[in-house]
């Protein structure tokens, strides 16, 4: 049925009621009439005769009302009714309105952001054709999904399950278009890749099995459609033109379509290129290896028919056939297949228990929320009682109120729905153009979908209806009757002990999250101020990579060297130094440091662990790491002096054994390098986390250790903005074909900082709902308080109460429930720090701002909840409500 | 009033069905032929009838048309359909059975020791 013709059969079906109505009322006044008739007959007047016939026959309106019931009702007519009324009364009080709508918005917000995420990445199948029969494989022995090329090869011609087998890797590189060259992160793919994931050309042509003829044959590269527009500003005639990809000419073939973003869910490429060149770009990928896993991820579609454990069997059966041929290389190991998108079991497992765990909690938020809101919606309930018996004295049905009643509760809980959904798409949509780690290209591709609107509409319908429904055990006692022959409330006392019990629960944990979470952005803002080792204040990094630029090993040190130079030369700087990856960096390298004397350099044998740094001469000056004692890697420590290092103080007691005596210690390498100890600097923070133990560190000398890829820190008094043109065309007149991403040393941080910072969001998001379950809990209460005692209150007024005694008697238990709640939050709250203090740094309780910020935010909430039944209670006027009851 | 018995449960349609098999009639007419048959001991809400009589036309038992009484009124007349014919005479042999059963077994004495 179309859309229209149902309207025009519900419009029939309104129409055709009134029709019948007017039937109806003829039919009746023909009855009276012949009563009437009757009865005069016997002799009585005509007009005293009508009224008695009219009282003989009752309430014209219930018997319509029944016909129609009988008559199977009309649903639509009498829902339209039903919502009129609702949304009459709700305006009526838009106090009540206003908290029941938020309360769910945020209830239901919250479910379908984390149902949205949780449906990116794992409900939602890649964004290729027939999806769902795409699969990505995985050695079963160690759930490794990493291959070698050769594996790949014969993994892909020996199985029988697959159309065909994929494989891609994740490179970065630099892209020279002829402006300004680019750090840029692709994917190197096989030659099958696009066919076997089924995805057309948006423009040109794509990279094809044919293209593969042997090691480094197929100088293409195919853009991303995002990358065709932000780079090439949508210029149809790229296709043909030839780029440089780390300083190597390659053609562009074509561009893929807008809605491909690759095979890995939070990674979508610049571009692709062939697998078979990637050894020409990286140096690393030895095509021939069998014994060097680096192929990232092989994956392809089931044949037709074809189960996931069968494909596995066969996979596993030619792992066996691998193992006898190239024992070396490939143990007996068996095969299984994953859900590609998420690398296997590699991210998956991790993420999916985070996001149930969110799930669950958004689902008990959400429940909590309901159980307020029918607590709020039963003292509604007793507020109308009078209006319920009315309707139900004029003959309304119990079915027709409490009908009414669930429309009133579905209206709000749809209102809050819709304000929710909205909410959470807008931060989903932000989530998905978020990235906290801006030197890759990453993204959560989270944008809703059907899937997504339905679950937030079932859960608007479902927790409308479950606090709908509280207030109907009250309406069905409305019956003057029953609540005559019932003794009422011993039951009723019982179950609002319960809700006692929730409700405390409920501010004890809100004030759990408050605390937390002052303790938490307390800590962040102390760890700003804290001391690294390094001063990151007016320093800008520049992050370069030589091999992009096509350098040779021998040939780098004299271009770093030059580098720094050149850096010095700016206006304005102060110091220039170069480190192959800075402290607080995401990566960093571990190194084994054996003793001086040791000849076993097995991993067992070491003294212990230190974290490795290679700078230049100017590093620590440039960082501004103080030196204690002795002096620092100079120019003169290269390839022909022997090796040195500068150690922190950590290194030297733990390691050395005392700061004093370790000048002129020697130790070992796992490599067996003999290295001096020549200075000792300041203790600092090196991993990606801020809340670290003390951790022992070396700083080598990159002249006897040279990297290709390494980061200049450049400490300067100027701009950043300003500074950061001046190093790129300095950069640009040494070589204008090397690749370089510049930031400030606060915004590298940023990475550092992560885990701390989303402890403190979703804590501060916690507690913002917690707060919101509070609210409507206390206000809950307070309001159903307030109305079952207003006639006492009235009372107490008329005989002299107190503005005070009054407020007392109304609020007094609610009151005593949130403080007795919040006291038992801060306590424990103050206790769960400790846990926090090991992602925060410095998050500790002992701070009286957090206290009082806690029990300030407690108050607060106290008053907001008990502020309309406070003055409800205060606006009670004797006269009228002793006249009324 | 007190000689009066209150309808059981589902009578209602039987009698409306047995008082308009024996001819036409309206409403009120209903009314009082159920009165006149039962001798007055039925007590029939008046109003109660109406929705009782919609029922029976939805279910297709009665036709409904609009006429003229002998009070020279404007009237909805009810007749029997032959559905409501065949339904009148399942219902008559099925109480009929009930009403047997029930005279039955309250007839039997109690065995006096």
């Amino acid at each position: 049925m179309t859309l229209a013709a149902w309207l025009r059969l519900r419009t029939a079906a309104i129409f055709s009621r009134s029709s019948l109505n007017a039937e109806m009322d003829e039919e009746l006044r023909s009855h009276i009439a012949h009563r009437a008739d009757d009865l005069v007959g016997s002799g009585m007047e005509r007009a005293q005769a009508e009224r008695r016939a009219r009282i003989e026959l009752g309430s014209c309106e219930k018997y319509k009302e029944e016909i129609h019931q009988a008559g199977g009702g009309n649903f639509i007519f009498t829902a339209f009714q039903d919502l009129r009324y609702s949304l009459r009364v709700l305006l009526k009080s838009p106090g009540f309105t206003v908290v029941a709508v938020l309360t769910l918005a945020l209830g239901i917000g919250a479910n379908a952001f984390v149902f949205a995420v949780l449906n990116a990445f794992f409900l939602r199948p890649l964004n290729v054709p027939e999806g769902q029969s795409l699969y990505a494989i995985q050695r079963g022995n160690d759930n490794y999904i990493i291959q070698s090329y050769p594996d790949y090869l014969d993994l892909r011609d020996r199985n029988r399950s697959f159309d065909a087998l994929a494989a891609y890797s994740i490179l970065q590189g630099g892209l020279d278009t002829g402006k300004d060259p680019s750090h840029v992160w692709f994917y190197g793919v096989s030659g099958n890749y696009f066919d076997a994931l089924g995805i057309h050309p948006y423009l040109g042509r794509l990279i094809q099995p044919s293209d593969e003829r042997g090691t480094n044959s197929a100088p293409y590269i195919v853009l991303s459609y995002a990358f065709w527009h932000s780079q090439f500003q949508d210029d149809r005639s790229v296709v043909g033109r030839v780029v440089r990809l780390n300083k190597h000419p390659y053609t562009i073939l074509g561009v893929t379509p807008p809605r491909f973003r690759g095979t890995l869910l939070f990674f979508s490429p610049d571009f692709f290129a062939p697998l078979v060149n990637q050894q020409q770009l990286v140096g690393w990928a030895d095509p021939n290896d069998r014994g060097n896993r680096w192929v990232f991820e092989v994956l392809g579609h089931l044949k037709a028919g074809v189960t996931p454990a069968q494909a596995a069997a066969d996979l596993s059966s030619v792992g066996s056939y691998l193992h006898q041929h190239y024992p070396k290389d490939d143990d007996q190991s068996t095969f299984s297949l994953v859900r590609p998108g998420l690398h296997g079991d590699f991210f998956a497992p991790a993420i999916r228990a985070f996001l149930a765990g969110l799930m669950l909690l958004a689902g008990l938020i959400l429940l909590a929320a309901c159980a307020n809101l029918g607590t709020l919606f039963a003292a509604r309930a007793a507020d109308r009682g009078r209006e319920v018996a009315l309707r139900l004295a004029l003959g309304s049905s119990r079915t027709r109120i409490l009908r009414q009643l669930l429309t009133e509760a579905i209206l709000i809980s749809i209102a809050g729905g819709v304000i929710g959904l909205a909410g959470s798409v807008s931060l989903l949509h932000r989530l998905s153009n978020w990235n906290p780690f801006p030197q890759f290209p990453m993204s959560i591709p989270a944008s809703p979908d059907a899937r997504v609107y339905l679950v937030a509409l079932a859960l608007a319908l479902v927790s409308g209806f479950l606090f709908g429904i509280v207030p109907i055990r009250q309406v069905l006692r409305s019956n003057p009757y029953e609540v005559v022959k019932a003794g009422s409330s011993a039951k009723l006392g019982r179950r609002i002990s319960v809700r006692d019990v929730l409700l405390v629960v409920q501010i004890a944990i809100c004030a759990i999250l408050v605390t937390s979470s002052l303790v938490a952005v307390r800590g962040l803002m102390r760890s700003m101020h804290t001391s690294f080792g390094f001063d990151p204040q007016n320093v800008i990094l520049v992050d370069t990579d030589l091999k992009m630029a096509g350098y040779s090993e021998d040939k780098m040190p004299a271009m770093q060297r030059r580098m720094i130079d050149a850096m010095l030369a700016i206006p304005g700087v102060t110091a220039a130094g170069l480190v192959d990856t800075p402290p607080l960096h995401m990566g960093w390298g571990v190194a084994d440091v054996f003793a001086e004397t040791a000849t076993d350099l097995r991993p067992a044998n070491a003294v212990a662990q230190a974290i490795k740094y290679k700078v230049s001469s100017e590093y620590m000056r440039a960082a501004r790491t103080s030196l204690l004692m002795g002096r620092n890697i100079s120019l003169h420590d290269d390839m022909h002096a022997p090796h040195v290092a500068v150690v922190n103080r950590e290194f030297a007691r733990r390691i050395l054994g005392s700061e004093a005596g370790a000048l002129g210690r020697h130790y070992k390498l796992p490599d067996g390098t003999l290295i001096e100890v020549v200075g000792i600097v300041e203790d600092g923070k090196y991993t990606a986390n801020l809340a670290e133990a003390p951790q022992a560190a070396m700083f080598l000398s990159i002249l006897q250790n040279p990297v290709s890829e390494s980061c200049l820190v450049v400490r300067s008094s100027r701009d950043p903005g300003q500074l950061a043109a001046a190093i790129r065309s300095s950069l640009r007149g040494l070589d204008s074909g090397l690749p370089a991403f510049l930031q400030t040393w606060n915004e590298e941080m940023n990475g550092a900082l992560f885990g701390s910072r989303m402890a403190t969001l979703s804590l501060g998001v916690l507690g913002l709902l917690g707060a919101m379950l509070s609210i409507t809990g206390i206000f809950g209460m307070a309001a159903y308080s307030v109305s079952k005692r207003l006639r006492e209150l009235g009372i107490r007024m008329a005989l002299g109460a107190q503005r005070k005694e009054v407020l007392r008697a109304a609020l007094a238990r609610p009151v005593i429930l949130l403080v007795s709640g919040s006291i038992a939050g801060l306590f424990l709250g103050l206790l769960a720090t400790r846990v926090l203090a090991y992602i925060v740094y410095q998050a500790s309780p002992r701070d009286p701002l957090v206290l009082a910020g806690a029990v300030g935010a407690m108050v607060l909430l106290g008053l907001l909840a008990t502020w309309i039944p406070a003055q409800r209670a205060l606006s009670v006027n004797p006269m009228i409500l002793l006249r009324e009851e | 009033m007190t000689d009066q018995a209150q309808l059981l449960p589902g009578t209602l349609d039987l009698l409306i069905l047995r008082t308009v098999s024996l001819g036409p009639l309206h409403g009120y007419g209903i009314l009082l032929r159920i009165g006149q048959i039962s001798g007055n001991a039925l007590l029939i809400e008046q109003g109660a009838l109406y929705p009782g009589l919609f029922r029976l036309v939805r279910q297709g038992l009665l036709k409904a048309s609009w006429g003229t009484s002998e009070n020279n009124r404007r009237a909805k007349f009810y007749e029997l359909t032959a559905a409501g014919r065949k339904r009148l005479r399942e219902e008559t042999a099925s109480w009929n059975r009930l009403a047997t059963a029930i005279a039955c077994a309250l007839a039997e004495q109690p065995e006096e020791a």
